[in-house]
Order: structure tokens, then C-alpha cells, then sequence
């Protein structure tokens, strides 16, 4: 039988709670999910209390007037706050999302604020994603050309062929498609995800590239690819309003048509 | 003595940063054989060269005559002529190979009919020596650093570059003015590595956070330019600090200046598109410092839009909706979530926000770090190198032109990994130093890490950014600038009771921030001296007690060192030659656009 409880010391307990110094009309409350792998103690949810009256708009700011303000050992990544880097991505009011563009306002009620889900924790908000880079390395993410074209001049590419890449170059990496997704869960040892399958597929359509063949033979796997069973999740999760789940369609559908002996 | 156990490393060359310059100078060290690390703080695609927009500035001629000629005189005059004129040739010389090399790696630029790369235009960049404007820049949508930035990554993994992903880098390892490595700290387990390289290569960006509104990101924390001053060496042209004219109000967030070379304008509170009266023939295509000044002329006279009259509209809206769907989409998409704008119908509210250091760590077109003698005589600091903002070679001299930066990241990426192959063999042995250099950096990590003062890191930031958005701004004067330098001390001093509450060593952020302000401040206080120091106004320096260039007295660079709270000033000449005869020296003229 599958043990659906948690092991023992990843149980969350409940943590401190910071009450709000001073006035407000208009508090937040904020609960955070804490662990410091140095403290030997299980996670636990810390609650904030945040004047949004005197807070930027997006859930990033409430977590950076907490480090700042209220408790300075509040431990997360951030850096472009435009969501270009995909640095801040992190389970919010139950969705992976970016917290530098999701609106605290939007968020009813209290703000839960939890690590990509299914992610080793290097420490509160933080998620070990090694493992998807190392798969995202795993698709030669770089253009395999033997003809580079006349030298000293680009490589020539139609309106239209260049537009197959728009939804997918856009990719910022952040995880919040893959960590969304039951099968990239269960499988993630194996199967690629939605984020490294979209980059794989990019690679794969550009008109440029030579090695559409041995990228196609590459994916074309039980585990790799065909563990999407088109939950969709990750098509909703992504931040950048990108497809993840179409890309793979659009891989899968090639698979049958195309010749890859 | 502070006891860690540190892990060593040795390598032929590190590069520290893998931002856009840092990963085109690994790329280019591991094809040329050399044993190579790149050493990052954050994952590569993290990197702040992710969010630069509109565009790389090369002569290709896609859209119509060009010569890099040209290029090469509109970036003299950007610079307002304190640029160095034998880098500048090599930039613009070399650009349109780089740009090539970056489409053969798989950049996504958008393209033309043709199905060339897709030039639009931008600020300041013109035809036949200022006469009409020319498209230049070259364009991935306006998501042109990302594309970049995602392509270098992947040339770099193709190319089997070692990482060593958010290691936060604490000094160099100088020895008898030699650089040996570097000292850094893992977060990912909290462990201390020691570096040693036969070439160190700095590439870590611009300390853009040392002001309070800023387009740069959290990380931009200048942390090799803190490195540096640390170590005793100068910092080139501080004073030098680019206001982009549309960062969104508020929010900070940039919106392209690729956005004004599509067709849009600035209007302030009467309607009037005022660039037409300070720049008739550029317009909203003249340079940034140009237009950051004129929108606060506006602004400070009375026709700034908004509640508090305090901002400038740019206005989009008379744009094709298609156009704006095709080569605009990510600006579309911010002015949306950060200022609840619909570009195609709506202006977006914006303002001048800091954007861009042209001042950095000295080096020559090589990326060879330099300082100065007691003498007075120039060197080139042995087993150091420096690339990108974090450097200041100098191409941008007074004022960068827009889409200068992306390939000045990968010119001078790709000629510091030619010099350093030319003067480190693979392979070569690493010179024994002093264990004391390793300890000062880890004394003063240790002492950081333990720190139980009374004010935390958060405060004495605050401090430093409101007084350097205050006193040392687009305009600037002797009794702000005097202010400044007094106002700076507070948050300095204030290091003695800094309080760092997290001791722990996996990933620290409360440590990394505290680490990141020692090196802030620092590059705070070197500006607002080279600032009040430099008695003119030139490019992106302006001083309303002087309001003239003064070539006579200051066609020179500053150089700054910082001795434990007292910023020293010396000087550089600017180089007035080229670096071949294809092209004449520019001599300097009145700047008008």
C-alpha cells in the first residue's frame, strides 16, 4: 500500500505568530512555511500579520516587508520583481505562481505562502530544483547546425518560422508548471516535466536547428514523454500564460507522423 | 580567528558572475581549452541580464545603410566624449560578428521580410554622423536579454563549463598586488570554497540597488566592485549613474526605450509632447540622459501628470495593436500587471529611474583590471579581469546609449577569454599565498555572521538608498552633493551596529544582504565623492552650479579608492586615439541631438 502520511519529521507544526506593531485598517495575515534544515525541528507555519496599507501590491512585497520589518531570518529567492528572472516562484493561496506578480489584493482571506510542492526544501521557501536543470541539460538546450550558413552572416529564418517559437522561448524557467504536475510528482526522477518537454520542444521546431530527428528519437520515451497524461496543470500554473501541455501534444503528434528509426 | 573548513579549487581562470558577459567569457575560456569555473550567486538564467528588453546595438545594415563607423561616432557622442576611443572602435568593429555568433548559437531574434535579424530604432543611434535616425539595434521582441541570456546558458552547458551555482563570492585573494582567486561562500550547504585561478574575470554587474528606485533587480548588488574596493583598487567613473526615462511609476519596472524607438512619445500635463522642444531633431529617440532631464525639468515646472503632478505619460496607444502584439508583448504585460494599464488604449504612467552604472572597475578593451602606481604611473593589475557593468572599460564614458549594453557584454566577454588565453597556459601552477588573505575574508565573514549590534541590514539599506535618490540624482548641486557625503557616513558608521538575526550557513539571505551591503555602501559613498568632486556637467552628471562641459579641466577619468571610510581621488587620461587607422579620433564638439 502507498503510505499517504507524511513521514514524522515533515510534519508541520504550528509556528509563531507576529502580531502587528502599531495600527492598521487593513491587516494581512500571512502564514508562511518555515524549516531550517540546521535546526533539527520539523516545519512549521509562522504567521505575519502585514499593514497592507503600507505594503507594495504583490504577494513579493508582503515577503520582503516581513524580511525587512518583522523577522529577517524569512528565507526566499527573489530578484528581477518583473517577472523576467523566475527566481520567486512558490505555492500561493494553494497555486505555483510568482510572488513578484500575483496581487495580494486578488488573495481572499489569509495569504499561504508554501515552497514549489514535491521539491526537496533547502530551507523555508527555498526548493532544490537540481534536478530539473539537470534534465533541462539533459535536451542540449543549445542549436545543433552543421550548415552555420554563409560566414560572417546570420542564418536566415521566415516570419513565420521564427513565429513557431513565440509561447515557447519565453520560458523563464521558473518550475511552477513542472512542480504542479501528479506525474512529474510521482515520476520526476524519470519523466521530463511540462518545463523541460516545452524547452525540449522548442529546440525541436525551430527551423534552424539540424537535429530535429535525434531530438525527436531523444524525448520519445515511455518514461520521458508519455507520463503526460494531459492533467493540464501545468497550462493553468504558468505565470507567463504559456502552454506547456500543447508543446507536448505538438511532440507527441509529430512522434506519430514523423520517422525517427 | 574565526575556524571554517574551507573546500580549495583550483582552476586556470574563474569567471564570477554568469550574466551575460560572465557566460560568454566562460563559453569562450572553455573553447580555448582552459580549465574554467563559473561561479554564481544565482542560477545563470537568473541573472539580470534577463530583463534587458529592447535590444543589441551592431551595424548590420538589416534595415538600411549602416556603417559601424557611425556607430562608433554616436557612441563617442553618447558618451559625451569621455569614453575611450580605441575601445569604443573595438565595440562597435566587433559587434556585428557578435551578433552573428549570438544568432549561429540559436538567439531567437525577430526578423524581416527577408528573414534577417530585425533592427529597430533606438536612442541616439543615427545615420552618417548624426544626420537622421538608423535601425541599429537588434531585437528578440522587446524579451532581447532573455533570449540572449537562456542561449549563452545553453552554449556554455554545451561547452561542459563547470557551475558553481549560488556560491556567493566574498573577496579576492590578492597577494603583492597579484590576484590569486577568490574566497566564496555555498548556500546550497553553507560551506566556504577557496578558488584559486590564474585569472580571476569579474562579471557581476552593476550596483544599481544602492539607490531606492532602480529598474535593476534585488541582486544588483555591485558585489565585484565592493570586491575590489576592498581589496585597495580603484572604482573609474562613479559618478556616472544612468536614469532610464521610463521606469513605470511606482513600481519601478522597465518599460523599453525600444517602446519610443516603435513610435512612442512622452506627454506631460498639457498634452504637449515637450521632447520636441528640448531635442527637434531626435525627439523621444534623444539619449537618456537627455530625456531623464527633460522629463524632470517638466516635472519640476509644474506640468507633470498625476495627482501630485509627479510623473510623465508615455503614450503607446496610437500604435497598430498588431505592432505592439508583436515586438512590444512583455512591456505590454508589465504596464498591465504594475500600473493596471492597457497599453492599446491607456498611456503608462512613468518616471526616471535608476537603470545603468557607467562607472565600474577600470580596466583596457582586453578586460585587464587597472590601477595606478604610487607614482602615478598606470599597471595592469596581474590575474584580474573585469567585464560588463561591473566594468568600465570605458565605452559608455558619461552616458550609455541604449542597446550598448548587451554587446558590451558579449564583445568584451569574448576578448577577455581571448587575453586571458594568451597569458594563462593551461594547466599552470598556482602560486602559493599567505593563509592571511584567507583568513581577513573569513574574519570579516565570521564577524558579519555573528554580528548583534542594534540595527538591522534593512534599515542601514534604507538610509543608503534614500540618501543617494535624494542627493545624488539626475540633477545635482554642491550643496546636495555636500549633504550626500555627509548623509552617507550614517548608514557606514552604522556598520559597527549592524545585526544579522539568521547565524546560520544554509542559505543565509539575512548574511548574503548584510555581505551585499558592505559592498553597497562602499560604492555609494565613491559615488556621491566622485560626484561632488567632478565640478561640470557631462552626460549622465549634471550639476546646476556648473552647468557647461568643461573639456579643459575635466576630459579625464575619475578614479576612486575607498580606505576605510575615506574616499581618495585620482585621475586617468581619456584616450584620444583610435585603435587603427580605419577610423579618426572623434574630437570632442557641442553635444545636441
Amino acid at each position: 500500500m502507498v503510505q499517504f502520511a507524511l513521514p514524522k519529521n515533515s510534519t508541520i507544526q504550528k509556528g509563531e505568530y507576529f502580531s502587528l506593531q502599531g495600527e492598521s485598517k487593513n491587516i494581512k495575515k500571512v502564514n508562511v512555511y518555515r524549516w531550517n534544515p540546521e535546526s533539527g525541528q520539523n516545519p512549521r507555519l509562522d504567521t505575519y500579520e502585514v499593514d497592507m496599507d503600507n505594503c507594495g501590491p504583490m504577494v513579493l512585497d508582503a515577503l520582503i516587508k516581513i524580511k525587512n520589518e518583522i523577522d529577517s531570518t524569512l528565507t526566499f529567492r527573489r530578484s528581477c520583481r518583473e517577472g523576467i528572472c523566475g527566481s520567486c516562484a512558490m505555492n500561493i493561496d494553494g497555486s505555483n505562481t510568482l510572488a513578484c506578480t500575483k496581487s495580494a489584493k486578488e488573495i481572499k482571506g489569509e495569504i499561504n505562502i508554501y515552497p514549489l510542492p514535491h521539491m526537496p526544501v533547502v530551507k523555508d521557501l527555498v526548493p532544490d530544483l537540481k534536478q530539473l536543470y539537470k534534465q533541462y541539460e539533459s535536451v542540449e538546450p543549445w542549436m545543433q547546425s552543421e550548415v552555420s550558413g554563409v560566414n560572417g552572416v546570420e542564418k536566415l529564418q521566415t516570419v513565420e518560422d521564427r513565429s513557431k517559437l513565440d509561447g515557447l522561448y519565453e520560458c523563464i524557467l521558473c518550475a511552477c508548471c513542472s512542480t504542479s504536475c501528479p506525474s512529474y510528482w510521482w515520476n520526476g526522477d524519470k519523466y521530463l516535466g511540462p518545463a523541460v518537454l516545452l524547452q525540449a520542444y522548442r529546440w525541436i521546431i525551430d527551423s534552424r536547428d539540424d537535429e530535429r530527428k535525434k531530438r525527436l528519437k531523444k524525448v520519445a520515451d515511455e518514461l520521458k514523454l508519455f507520463r503526460c497524461h494531459t492533467i493540464m496543470n501545468c497550462t493553468n500554473a504558468c505565470p507567463k500564460g504559456l502552454n506547456p501541455a500543447k508543446a507536448i501534444g505538438s511532440i507527441k503528434k509529430m512522434l506519430v507522423s514523423a520517422d525517427i528509426s | 580567528m574565526s575556524e571554517y573548513k574551507i573546500i580549495d579549487h583550483e582552476y586556470d581562470a574563474i569567471v564570477v558572475g554568469a550574466g551575460g558577459s560572465g557566460l560568454r567569457a566562460a563559453v569562450g575560456l572553455s573553447e580555448a581549452g582552459l580549465k574554467t569555473a563559473c561561479i554564481s550567486k544565482v542560477f545563470p538564467t537568473r541573472s539580470h541580464t534577463a530583463a534587458a528588453q529592447g535590444g543589441i546595438s551592431a551595424a548590420l545594415g538589416n534595415m538600411g545603410e549602416d556603417d559601424w563607423r557611425w556607430h562608433m561616432f554616436d557612441t563617442v557622442k553618447g558618451a559625451d566624449w569621455l569614453g575611450d576611443q580605441d575601445a569604443i572602435e573595438f565595440l562597435c568593429k566587433e559587434a556585428p560578428q557578435a551578433v552573428v555568433e549570438l544568432e549561429k548559437y540559436g538567439v531567437p531574434f525577430s526578423r524581416t521580410e527577408e528573414g534577417k535579424i530585425y533592427q529597430r530604432p533606438f536612442g541616439g543611434m543615427t545615420k552618417n554622423y548624426g544626420n537622421g535616425v538608423v535601425q541599429r539595434t537588434c531585437a528578440a521582441a522587446d524579451r532581447t536579454g532573455h533570449a540572449i541570456l537562456h542561449t549563452l546558458y545553453g552554449q556554455a552547458l554545451k561547452k561542459n563549463t563547470e557551475f558553481f551555482i549560488e556560491y556567493f563570492a566574498l573577496d579576492l585573494l590578492m597577494h603583492n598586488g597579484k590576484c590569486h582567486g577568490i574566497l566564496a561562500w555555498s548556500l546550497q550547504d553553507g560551506t566556504i570554497h577557496r578558488f584559486r585561478a590564474n585569472m580571476t574575470i569579474l562579471a557581476t554587474g552593476g550596483y544599481g540597488r544602492a539607490y531606492f528606485s532602480a529598474t535593476s533587480a534585488h541582486t544588483c548588488t555591485g558585489d565585484g566592485g565592493g570586491m575590489v574596493l576592498r581589496a585597495g583598487l580603484p572604482m573609474q567613473d562613479m559618478e556616472f549613474v544612468q536614469f532610464h526615462p521610463t521606469g513605470i511609476y511606482g513600481a519601478g519596472c522597465l518599460i523599453t526605450e525600444g517602446s519610443r524607438g516603435e513610435g512612442g512619445f512622452l506627454v506631460n500635463s498639457e498634452g504637449e509632447r515637450f521632447m520636441e522642444r528640448y531635442a527637434p531633431s531626435a525627439k523621444d529617440l534623444a539619449s537618456r540622459d537627455v530625456v531623464s532631464r527633460s522629463m524632470t525639468i517638466e516635472i519640476n515646472e509644474g506640468r507633470g501628470v498625476g495627482k501630485n503632478k509627479d510623473h510623465i505619460y508615455l503614450h503607446l496607444n496610437h500604435l497598430d495593436p498588431k505592432i505592439l502584439h508583436e515586438r512590444l508583448p512583455g512591456i505590454s504585460e508589465s504596464a498591465k500587471v504594475f500600473a493596471g494599464v492597457d497599453v492599446t488604449k491607456e498611456p503608462i504612467p512613468v518616471l526616471p529611474t535608476v537603470h545603468y552604472n557607467m562607472g565600474g572597475i577600470p580596466t583596457n578593451y582586453h578586460g585587464e583590471v587597472l590601477t595606478k602606481n604610487d607614482d602615478g604611473s598606470e599597471i595592469i593589475v596581474e590575474g584580474l579581469m573585469s567585464i560588463g557593468e561591473a566594468a568600465c572599460v570605458s565605452v559608455h564614458g558619461a552616458n550609455r546609449l541604449g542597446s550598448n549594453s548587451l554587446i558590451d557584454l558579449v564583445v568584451f566577454g569574448k576578448a577577455a577569454a581571448i587575453r586571458t588565453a594568451q597569458v594563462v597556459k593551461p594547466n599552470s601552477k598556482h602560486e602559493k599565498i599567505p593563509e592571511s588573505e584567507t583568513q581577513k575574508s573569513l574574519d570579516r565573514f565570521d564577524k558579519m555572521r555573528n554580528a548583534s549590534g542594534g540595527t538591522p541590514t534593512s534599515v542601514l539599506r534604507d538610509q543608503m538608498q534614500r540618501t543617494m535618490q535624494s542627493k545624488c540624482a539626475v540633477f545635482r548641486t554642491d550643496k546636495t552633493l555636500k549633504e550626500g557625503l555627509h548623509e552617507i557616513q550614517q548608514p557606514w558608521e552604522g556598520l559597527k551596529d549592524i545585526s544579522v538575526s539568521d547565524k546560520s550557513l544554509v542559505f543565509n539571505t539575512d548574511l548574503v544582504e548584510a555581505l551585499e551591503f558592505d559592498n553597497l555602501i562602499r560604492q555609494s559613498m565613491v559615488t556621491v565623492s566622485s560626484a561632488e568632486n567632478r565640478k561640470e556637467s557631462r552626460g549622465a552628471h549634471s550639476r546646476e552650479d556648473y552647468k557647461d562641459r568643461d573639456d579643459q579641466e575635466w576630459m579625464k577619468h575619475t578614479l576612486a579608492w575607498h580606505h576605510d571610510g575615506k574616499v581618495d581621488i585620482k585621475y586617468r587620461d581619456v584616450h584620444s586615439y583610435t585603435l587603427t587607422n580605419d577610423v579618426q579620433y572623434f574630437p570632442p564638439k557641442a553635444r545636441v541631438y
